[in-house]
């Protein structure tokens, strides 16, 4: 719109400048150089970090749609204050503006304009949506966009108000550690036991909303150590804003380490535990008193509650 | 065609002579607010005793320590018994005796001539201006409710700990905040302005259906007071879109939450539907749809989403309802329920939701800035066919709210293109201001700063909601403050703005009184500073990771909360200056403004202000369009008072235009 200026006479007397060519100048310089700034100044420090393949993507992605953004706004706001300056109201001027009730090349240039932006994010974003095997979002129980091979299994169970985390490859314990190898994909199978979680794993780049019933698959690789922050992103009850907890990103070895360990030091308890399974219906876990008893927990802060009860804390 | 039937042919009812006036009877026994008050309170303890006496082994159903049932059913009761005391019943059980009953316009005539004062605007009434009125005052005092709420929010999360509210309270308030947002805030321009304004821009004397129109008006405070009385009853922990099964689990502060929103829901069918016929059938000769004012349009798609959409939301807190008192198991996953069916429910009215609180404000900014640029509307078509696109448009993109839930993941690339797809027409909205702005003649006055101010906020709205519909995007983002202050850019920034910018430019045109102007520059320019300093930093807390609806959140983000704490306090400070101009006035200066101090165009503007009984003395004939500004020789907007045999040629000259074209 910029570029197909003038339209309408110039004004008698005094010279009409040429505000369109104006206005495509201002644009240019200052949305050259916020994309320049965007890019290589923002773009490192840009949420989520790159602690995993799915977070390096979504830093990416946020970077590439405010390189495509920022020109549009500033070529918005630029056009605004322009026409606030200069198009303002003088005193002592009763006559309207001049009657112009459209131009066709400028709207058919818009829409074509705006649909092609539209389009090619639309192709950009399900292309980072589906080669990084579901850009780290839950994906249902059938997931189909998988990075195949072989994937650490990880089952986030989510409760009112905390994450546990099993691990059938490793017999089955479960733990409230999040403990991650670097350089393997990992799956995480996300369910819930009572109400609609979130499990969000920040720094990996992950979400999933962990539903009862159903087990909500998604994947990503931790490239390099490093710690997670766990939060549940949906609201899920009284002390929804006190449920999160921190994971780590650890070598291969030492991951191999410390699971074989937790295993034999959880061994008692795992086998008290349910089997392991892509979803466990609540009314029927008669072992977890058993568990309870056994970890020397009695309820309060991590026990499974009863569905009728939301007050205990 | 548009024809107005005549005024005086409405259908006679069946049976009795056609009323005369009735008996005046001393104020307190005539139906008004205070007879319905009573009979909600006589209501509620009569359906509380029959759902006692129904469900009495209800007792151990669902919650804790009450019967879900009764509680439910105190609440129809204190519906029914409200509109009882309001007398809405009272013709329909005339008519059924075979009693007189007045028309419309009698009774409108019957109360003008009876009713001074403030005391018509405490009755269920049929004159659309009464009601708009009503509307307006309405939604003022259920903002600043919600307002305050929002405060106390922003007040918790001045510490990253908690430290203010329990963590019970805490929840209660911000589900109270955001459901009294969400579901009265739907009416805050269709109610005040729709309701009011579009029969006189399209030339009528009436609405279509003054009594549902009243109606819809009449439920809003009764929702108002039920979303309240939660409070009473425990609150409710789900926040505003109230998911099972943890609204299933909550406490009974939750019936009133599914209870007032269904209600509401049922409100916005009334009011969108009165308006859409009223659109339809009711414009004036001459009043093409070429030349109907672009509000209207904004408006005419807002009602068709309500009308679309509501139901559904009717549906689903039904059976919300059902399962929370009579163990229907809709939502429970082990009896065969799913809490995908509600999710999908309940963004199936959502998403066109959020388009119902955006559409009213692109009408408002568009209707303005032409009168304030003194140039015709740029690209009139395009900026009808962005609303209709938008309307359409807003039914097939509710699952971007799921994406991250798990179900149909391998839909998410059609929802990313149909979300992305709107942006398409909303840009229109941008392209049709930013052409009318060339060369323009732009006058500062408080609407117009407004409307400017719309399309800043706007435009960050709106360019982050293309960043949430990327998937990849959005694992980070969904759920997060992020969300939050995109959505408040969009709603405050835009709808709010928009109806600030409303009452500053139609108030003198709804009761003949212009607000402060300069009270007005000063509460513009604190509204729109605080307003982005609330709610931009938001951003940045989202995408750093602080989740919604939390009370504890990273150390490391305390001075951007503080920040937009206090930025938050001083924002209500903005708010408070626009009430007090509000009340001082038009209660204690009243500054008359009768004729057109905007010389604007528009059909509203030619008669006076406020608008005599009945709009006009007899159905006008539109010219042409409103927007002519700057056109040589342009013909008056209407010809208000036809001579007789105008308005056969008016309609005869358009059928033949029709049969050549």
């Amino acid at each position: 719109m910029a570029t197909t200026g003038d339209t309408a006479a110039p004004a008698a007397g005094r010279r009409e400048p040429s505000h369109g060519w104006r206005l495509f100048a201002i644009w240019l310089v200052i949305a050259l150089a916020a994309d320049l700034v965007i890019w290589f100044v923002w773009k490192p420090h840009l949420p989520p970090g790159t602690l995993s393949t799915s977070a390096a993507d979504q830093q990416f992605d946020l970077a590439v749609l405010s390189v495509i953004a920022a020109p549009v706004m500033i070529f918005v706001l630029v056009y605004f204050s322009y026409a606030v300056i200069v198009w303002r109201h003088r005193e002592g001027d009763d006559e309207d503006g001049p009657a112009q009730f459209g131009h066709t090349g400028i709207q058919a240039t818009w829409i074509i304009g705006t649909a092609v932006i539209v389009l090619s994010l639309f192709v950009f974003g399900t292309y980072e949506l589906i080669s990084p095997a579901g850009a780290g979002a839950g994906e249902g129980p059938a997931p189909i966009w998988t990075p195949g091979g072989k994937t650490l299994q990880v089952q986030v169970i989510a409760q009112q108000w905390r994450f546990t985390y099993r691990y059938p490859q490793f017999g089955g314990f479960e733990t409230t550690q999040l403990v991650l190898p670097e350089g393997q994909w990992v799956q995480f199978n996300v369910t819930s036991i009572d109400v609609i979680h979130s499990f969000w794993a920040y720094q990996l780049g992950v979400k999933a909303d962990a539903n009862p019933g159903v087990n909500n698959v998604a994947f990503t690789k931790p490239t390099h150590a490093g710690s997670i922050t766990v939060r549940c992103a949906e609201l899920c009850g009284l002390w929804h804003g006190a449920m999160f907890d921190y994971g780590r990103v650890m070598s291969p070895a030492n991951f191999l380490a410390w699971a074989a360990g937790t295993r034999v030091q959880l061994a008692s308890v795992t086998k008290i535990l349910p089997p392991y399974a892509t979803t466990y219906d609540p009314t029927e876990i008669a072992t977890l008193g058993k568990v309870n008893v056994k970890l020397g927990l009695t309820g309060a802060g991590g026990g499974y509650y009863p569905p009728q009860d939301p007050s205990q804390p | 065609m548009a024809i107005e039937t005549q005024p005086g042919t409405t259908q006679q009812p069946s049976g009795g002579e056609p009323g005369g006036p009735r008996p005046v009877r001393a104020w307190w026994r005539r139906p008004a607010a205070h007879t319905a008050l009573a009979g909600a309170v006589l209501g509620y303890f009569a359906g509380h005793w029959l759902g006692n006496y129904m469900g009495a082994n209800y007792q151990q159903v669902s919650t804790a320590d009450a019967n879900d049932l009764a509680i439910v059913l105190g609440y129809i009761g204190v519906v029914i018994g409200w509109l009882i005391g309001l007398g809405v019943f009272n013709d329909l059980v005339l008519q059924m005796l075979g009693r007189p009953v007045s028309t419309t316009e009698q009774r409108t005539e019957q109360e003008e001539a009876r009713l001074t004062g403030v005391a018509k605007y405490f009755r269920f009434t049929l004159d659309h201006k009464v009601v708009g009125l009503q509307y307006l005052v309405g939604m003022i005092i259920y903002f600043c409710t919600a307002g305050l709420f929002a405060m106390a929010i922003r007040a918790e999360l001045l510490s990253p700990t908690y430290h203010i509210f329990s963590s019970s309270t805490y929840i209660e308030i911000v589900g109270e905040h955001g459901t009294m947002m969400m579901m009265l805030m739907t009416s805050v321009i269709l109610g005040p302005f729709g309701n009011y304004l579009i029969p006189i821009m399209i030339g009528s004397k009436r609405v279509a259906y003054p009594r549902l129109e009243a109606l819809s008006f009449w439920l809003t405070p009764v929702a108002f007071l039920i979303l309240l009385s939660s409070i009473l009853l425990g609150g409710f922990h789900m926040g505003w879109t109230g998911y099972p099964t943890l609204s299933i689990q909550d406490t009974s502060g939750a019936d009133a939450y599914a209870f007032a929103f269904g209600l509401m829901g049922i409100s916005m069918i009334l009011a969108g539907f009165n308006i859409v016929v009223t659109v339809i059938c009711y414009r004036a000769p001459g009043m093409r749809w070429s030349r109907l004012p672009i509000f209207v349009w904004g408006i005419m798609g807002t009602a068709v989403m309500m009308v679309l959409a509501a139901p559904v939301l009717v549906g689903g807190m039904y059976m919300l309802l059902t399962d929370r008192t009579v163990q229907t198991a809709f939502f429970t996953d082990q009896l065969g329920g799913s809490t995908y069916l509600y999710q999908n429910l309940f963004w199936f009215f959502g998403h066109p939701e959020v388009y119902i609180l955006a559409l009213p404000g692109f009408g408002i900014v568009l209707e303005i800035i032409p009168v304030f640029c003194r140039k015709p509307l740029f690209g009139y078509k395009v900026a009808a066919a962005g609303m209709i696109g938008v309307t359409l448009l807003s039914f097939f993109v509710w699952q971007h709210h799921l994406f991250m839930s798990g179900i149909n993941p391998d839909m998410r690339p059609l929802f990313m293109l149909t979300t992305e797809l709107i942006s398409i027409p909303t840009g229109f909205i941008f392209l049709v201001a930013m052409g009318t702005f060339w060369k323009a003649k732009i006058r500062f006055t408080v609407p117009m700063l407004f409307a400017l101010a719309f399309y800043f906020n706007f435009l960050i709205g709106g360019v982050t909601g293309v960043y949430l519909s990327d998937v990849p995007v959005n694992t980070t983002a969904h759920g997060s403050f992020f969300v939050m202050a995109h959505f408040h850019y969009t709603i405050m920034g835009g709808l709010i703005f928009a109806f600030m910018a409303g009452i500053y430019y139609w108030l003198p045109k709804l009761t003949g009184i212009r607000l402060n102007q300069a009270l007005g520059k000063v509460q513009f320019w604190t509204m729109f500073i605080f307003f982005n300093s609330t709610f931009l930093p938001l951003f940045a807390v989202g995408l750093a990771g602080q989740p919604r609806r939390v009370f504890e959140y990273a150390r490391n983000l305390e001075t951007l909360n503080d920040w937009v704490s206090i930025s938050s306090f001083l924002l209500g400070g903005s708010i408070l200056i626009f009430v007090i101009n509000f009340v001082w006035s038009t209660v204690i200066v009243r500054e008359r403004e009768t004729g057109n101090p905007w010389r604007s165009r528009g059909l509203e503007w030619q008669v006076s202000s406020p608008p005599p009984p009945g709009n006009f003395e007899t159905v006008p004939v539109i010219l042409s369009g409103p927007y002519e500004y700057g056109v040589k020789d342009a013909p008056p907007v209407a010809d208000l008072n036809p001579p007789p045999g105008l308005l056969t040629v008016a309609v005869n000259g358009d059928q033949t235009a029709r049969a050549e074209a």
